[in-house]
């Protein structure tokens, strides 16, 4: 395996059934063979994600073990989004029970573009046990930064939600 | 390399605005991390816990930045640990107690209204990483907006008790509004120079989205409070203030330089 691949199959450490790849937060691997050094450029989900530190010692631990010296910047600009999680990485979510995000493409335009309403919100999100749009919402801030708590109505069971951003 | 391609005025100017903006978002998420095993529901103290963390991601972009531009080259935990009360620039709204939930509702309507106003500026400021910070944070804080929101509304248009008291709570925050929206000399001077926003230019849309939510909560806005709240831009705090920075700065002074 490749350094670049080597560095894309780090897992997330808070949700390890992806990778940072699949994450989307990996931006770029630059690597130098003559000099053995690697340029990797990771963006942050959110501002105050403890996970980030955990991220950059794996991949200068994964970059030291194929004999690399690695530099891990981190840029905050273009921001992340969760449009830039991969099909796959929405895919294992799923299967590991974690509602994935919605896309921002598959919102209706005009609901999009009005202005912030004032009601109490109400989103469907499909149970990722059973398949059911009958859930709702326990807390809008779940276990990490990124996820939010429901429970399925039809199922019982309660899962974490990916959060669109 | 960075620091000789800006003008030295610029830098003082922009640094000065980063430790506004990064004291704000430090000394409100030291006190939200109090709520942690005090909200009244487990969710809660995970909600307000995030909320802070957003708040103090964005402050170590800020601090960190602040510390490259003012030339001193001091880190964030520097500038977080070893400032004494009159070198910290935040408004004395975050500062203040944490009283009960109510009030931190109020509060945060105000301070999320405010931010995501701020955040919505900045995001072409000249400064790159400001603008980097603006773009990131104003997803976040307009979440933080949305979970403020919506207690509020349930509390307001609750039962008669959390009616009451969100309404107490909107008139005790009530005071502290203005000052989040008063131009300073830095806040001037960084909008001169393309780098910040005129705090006073965040007002009208920021009133409007709170005005919303408080009458759509069945809740009346408090009438022009007797007092303001001032000084923070320029270092002059109030009694809390102490004893927040007490707490949270005596295992850093107590052990100078560790790391692990």
């Amino acid at each position: 395996m490749d350094l670049r691949a080597a560095i894309a199959a780090i897992p997330d450490p808070e949700v390890p059934v992806i990778t940072i790849e699949d994450l989307g937060i990996l931006r770029d691997v630059l690597v130098d063979e003559r000099a053995r050094t690697v340029n990797v450029l990771i963006t942050p989900t959110y501002s105050g994600c403890p996970a980030m530190d955990a991220i950059r010692q794996h991949i200068e631990h994964v970059a030291r073990s194929a004999g690399y010296s690695a530099t891990v910047q981190t840029r905050l600009s273009p921001a992340w989004t969760t449009d830039w999680m991969s099909g796959t990485g929405r895919d294992k979510l799923r299967k590991f029970g974690i509602a994935p995000p919605a896309r921002h493409s598959d919102q209706r335009s005009d609901v999009v573009a009005q202005p912030v309403s004032v009601s109490l919100t109400v989103r469907r999100v499909t149970c990722p046990l059973c398949g059911s749009l009958d859930t709702h919402e326990i807390s809008r801030f779940g276990s990490t930064a990124c996820k939010a708590l429901r429970r399925c109505n039809e199922c019982r069971e309660p899962f974490d939600e990916f959060k669109t951003i | 390399m960075r620091e000789n391609a800006i003008d030295t005025t610029e830098a003082t100017v922009a640094a000065a605005y980063c430790l506004q903006l990064g004291d704000d978002a430090l000394i409100y998420a030291q006190r939200l991390g109090e709520w942690i095993t005090r909200a009244p529901q487990i969710e809660e103290d995970m909600a307000l816990g995030n909320i802070g963390l957003d708040l103090l991601g964005q402050a170590r972009v800020l601090l960190t930045r602040a510390g490259e531009l003012d030339g001193t080259g001091r880190s964030e935990d520097e500038l977080a640990y070893l400032r004494d009360e009159r070198q910290f620039h935040n408004v004395h709204l975050v500062e203040q107690e944490r009283r009960d939930f109510g009030f931190e509702m109020a509060r945060m309507l105000w301070f999320a209204s405010y931010q995501c106003e701020l955040y919505a500026g900045l995001v072409t400021s000249s400064d790159e990483t400001i603008a980097g910070v603006a773009v990131k944070a104003v997803k976040e804080v307009d979440y933080h907006r949305d979970h403020a929101r919506q207690w509020v509304l349930r509390l307001g248009d609750g039962t008669a008790t959390s009616h009451v008291r969100m309404q107490e709570a909107l008139e005790r925050v009530a005071p502290y509004v203005s000052e989040l929206f008063k131009d300073d000399v830095v806040s001037v001077a960084a909008a001169q120079a393309g780098v910040g926003t005129l705090p006073s230019s965040l007002w009208d849309k920021a009133f409007g989205h709170v005005s919303l939510v408080v009458d759509r909560a069945t809740l009346a806005l408090p009438a022009d409070p007797t007092w303001h709240s001032r000084g923070g831009r320029e270092g002059v705090h109030s009694r809390p203030m102490g004893h927040l920075l007490a707490e949270m700065q005596h295992i850093g002074r107590s052990h100078p330089g560790a790391s692990w």
